[in-house]
């Protein structure tokens, strides 16, 4: 589920907002809230949509988890999907580079 | 739940006249949209979510069913139709193959980035869900398409003859919405019943309750025995990376298979043996038969796949890690909205449908279409409606002039017969729906007396939804997707029922071989009575691929 937005990293664009397929955040004038996070579909999307890398989706789907802001940075966590898709500062790229035919081949 | 939003007060309501309204924002109502502008008529896409995010292929990375023109396609078609337990037709699956496949090739001239193979070509059988629903959010746009993010539908509009257009919410400006329309097409999806699945959130089978509120008949809807591993408590359902799993037991030992190996291949004959497993006890697995360049390939062609096992900080390669089946409904399942035309209409005039929202028993049959026939699925069908709907625009060109005539159509979650009960809400409503139809051992492995309990189950949760669920301001849209989960979760235990065979992903332990009496779709229609009724049988074995 999501469930960090860094403040320090956000520059309060509110793409998020918008593009949330399931309406989990809620505008207020400065950084988005988490308004509803329980309608959260865990789909990672917001993440490669922030322009700043400012947004953390838990892996867990079930149910909130206990994780930091600081840990996130620990572990570098901020950005981690958009660097594995090629997507940079909110936009789409890397799909040129997908080596799923492959896996598609190697999978019969 | 808080409403929020931009306007706490609500607003006007936002009233829009167009040719096509095509209900869903997921490649299939993509594809339509571009189709209906094509045919130049005027187009409003309204989707629950926002359309580029919303939908099962969005977060994902879907492989297509590509199949060039040339003398082999009618074999490879053929060889396809033989694993779709009998109930397929080769027609539609060839008209299919050839219409997704120029639709491939507009994506290469739009520039859409396919990756090259080694010998430099476009390998364009494999479409990167969030780079892929990008890149048609701004091709609807550019052609010229008002799409309405954030604004779920909750019924169709009829005149009594025709479909007449959809009324909903904009639940971020919290108001009303209403599009009068010449024609409407269903791109809403399956239904998941809420299973935390990736891209699942909005996909409640709301475009089922309202084509059968119109009365649209569904087929198929017992084909909801659809099942994918995903690590646990994860919302990764992808199949893949489980070619490679070896399964285990929580202390490490593995788990043993009829044949006396240990238990290997998530996705293949042996999927059944690891759910009955897992019914017994927690089930663990390893991705330990993937050689470090397959490795490789799965982290970088599967970045999705990986992101949980990395933020738990686990190797999927080396450690073990709980695994579950997940749930899909009719998302990979193959229920729907039956189709009555060529051009993807149905029973109703002015009513299109398209991708998940309609039965792919055509396409797939008892199997599921999910890893391949889906994705073409959804671009054909697409394609179609989007040309269908425009065409029944133009010939109804004259029709604004009866618009007043026109009524709303939704009852069960919106329309209460009765005043609403406190203790009803959505959510209540939700998880008794999914305690019959997702637990293992009532919808992966079926029987006779276990889906006639959970259908007596259903029918009296049914009449209270009926009588007293409904929700207030923007959040009605909750009430009806709960009421529209209820609904296809009786549709599916009623088709089910009906079946007194095994067939596909429809496992009845009271009838456990192949009826050829029954290789014919069971179709059901109504709402608070069902009909269940059973089709012709399919024509198969003769007019096959030629
Ligand atoms: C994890 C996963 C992986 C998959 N991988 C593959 C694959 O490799 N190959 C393959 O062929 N298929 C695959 N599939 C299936 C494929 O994703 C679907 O067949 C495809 O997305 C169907 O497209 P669609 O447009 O019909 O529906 P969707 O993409 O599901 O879109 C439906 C849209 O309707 C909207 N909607 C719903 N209700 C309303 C309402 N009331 N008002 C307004 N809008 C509404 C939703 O917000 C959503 O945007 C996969 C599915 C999943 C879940
Ligand atoms: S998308 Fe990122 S930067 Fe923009 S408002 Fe959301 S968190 Fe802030
Ligand atoms: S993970 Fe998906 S559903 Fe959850 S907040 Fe982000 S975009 Fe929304």
């Amino acid at each position: 589920m999501i469930e960090v937005i860094s403040e320090s990293r956000c520059i309060e664009c509110d793409i998020c907002v918008k593009v949330c397929p399931a309406n989990v955040f809620d505008k207020t004038g400065g950084a988005p809230v988490i308004a509803r996070q329980d309608d959260c579909q865990t789909c990672f999307l917001c993440e490669i949509y922030c322009p700043t890398d400012a947004l953390y989706v838990a892996e867990y789907a079930d149910g909130p988890v206990a994780i930091t802001e600081a840990e996130v940075e620990e572990r570098d966590l901020f950005g981690s999907y958009s660097r594995a898709l090629g997507w940079k500062r909110g936009k789409p790229g890397g799909t040129q580079f997908d080596p799923t035919h492959r896996i598609r081949v190697a999978q019969v | 739940m808080s409403s929020n939003q931009t306007d706490p007060s609500g607003s006007d309501p936002l009233r829009l006249q167009a040719d096509v309204l095509i209900i869903g924002g997921g490649p299939s109502g993509a594809w339509a949209a571009l189709a209906a502008a094509e045919n130049g008529t005027k187009v409003v896409l309204a989707d629950k979510g926002y359309l580029g995010t919303s939908g099962a292929t969005a977060p994902s990375n879907t492989g297509t069913w590509c199949v060039a023109p040339g003398e082999d396609r009618a074999q490879i078609v053929e060889r396809r139709w033989q694993r779709t337990a009998g109930l397929a037709d080769p027609r539609w699956m060839l008209r299919c193959v050839d219409r997704a496949y120029e639709n491939l090739l507009k994506l290469v001239e739009w520039g859409y980035p396919f990756p090259s193979e080694d010998d430099g070509k476009l390998y364009i059988a494999n479409l990167r869900g969030p780079d892929y629903m990008a890149f048609m959010r701004r091709r609807v746009l550019l052609a010229g398409v008002t799409v309405l993010d954030q604004h779920p539908a909750l019924e169709l509009l009829s005149n009594g003859e025709t479909v007449t257009g959809a009324a909903g919410v904009d639940r971020q400006r919290n108001r009303d919405w209403r599009v009068d329309a010449k024609a409407v097409v269903l791109a809403t999806g399956g239904c998941a019943f809420h299973e935390r699945i990736l891209g699942a959130t909005g996909l409640t089978g709301d475009g089922y309750l309202m084509a059968a509120e119109a009365g649209a008949t569904l087929s198929g809807m017992e084909f909801t025995g659809k099942y994918t591993l995903a690590p646990h408590g994860s919302s990764l359902n992808k199949g893949l990376p489980f070619r490679w799993a070896t399964f285990y037991r929580e202390d490490g030992t593995e788990i043993i298979n009829s044949d006396g190996e240990p238990l290997r291949n998530g996705i293949g004959e042996r999927e059944k043996e690891i759910a009955r497993a897992m019914i017994e006890a927690p089930v663990y697995a390893r991705l330990d038969q993937a050689e470090p360049v397959l490795q490789d390939w799965l982290r970088q062609g599967q970045p999705n796949c990986f992101v949980p096992y990395s933020r738990m900080g686990i190797d999927p390669f080396k450690a073990l890690f709980r695994v579950t089946f997940k749930a899909e409904g009719t998302v990979r399942g193959t229920g729907g909205i039956r189709l009555a035309t060529s051009d993807c209409g149905t029973d109703v005039p002015g009513l299109y449908v398209a991708g998940d929202a309609a039965s792919r028993e055509n396409m797939t049959g008892a199997m599921s279409g999910g890893g391949a026939v889906n994705s073409s699925w959804a671009i054909a069908s697409g394609w179609w409606s989007g040309q269908g709907a425009s065409q029944f625009a133009k010939r109804h060109e004259q029709r604004s002039a009866f618009r007043s005539t026109s009524s709303p159509l939704g009852e069960a979650g919106l329309r209460p017969a009765g005043t609403t009960k406190p203790g009803l809400t959505a959510k209540n409503v939700i998880a008794a729906v999914q305690a019959e139809v997702l637990p293992l051992e009532k919808n992966y492995f079926r029987d006779g007396d276990r889906l006639e309990a959970s259908r007596q189950k259903l029918d009296t949760l049914w009449s209270d939804v009926r009588h007293h669920l409904a929700g207030a301001g923007v959040d009605r849209y909750r009430a009806r997707e709960a009421a529209a989960i209820a609904a296809t979760g009786r549709w599916s235990l009623n088709a089910s029922l009906a079946r007194q065979e095994s067939r596909g992903m429809h496992r009845r332990a009271d009838f456990q071989s192949n009826d050829p009496a029954f290789t014919r779709p069971i179709l059901v229609s109504g709402i608070d009575h069902i009909r269940v009724e059973a089709a012709e049988p399919v024509q198969h074995g003769k007019e096959r691929a030629s």
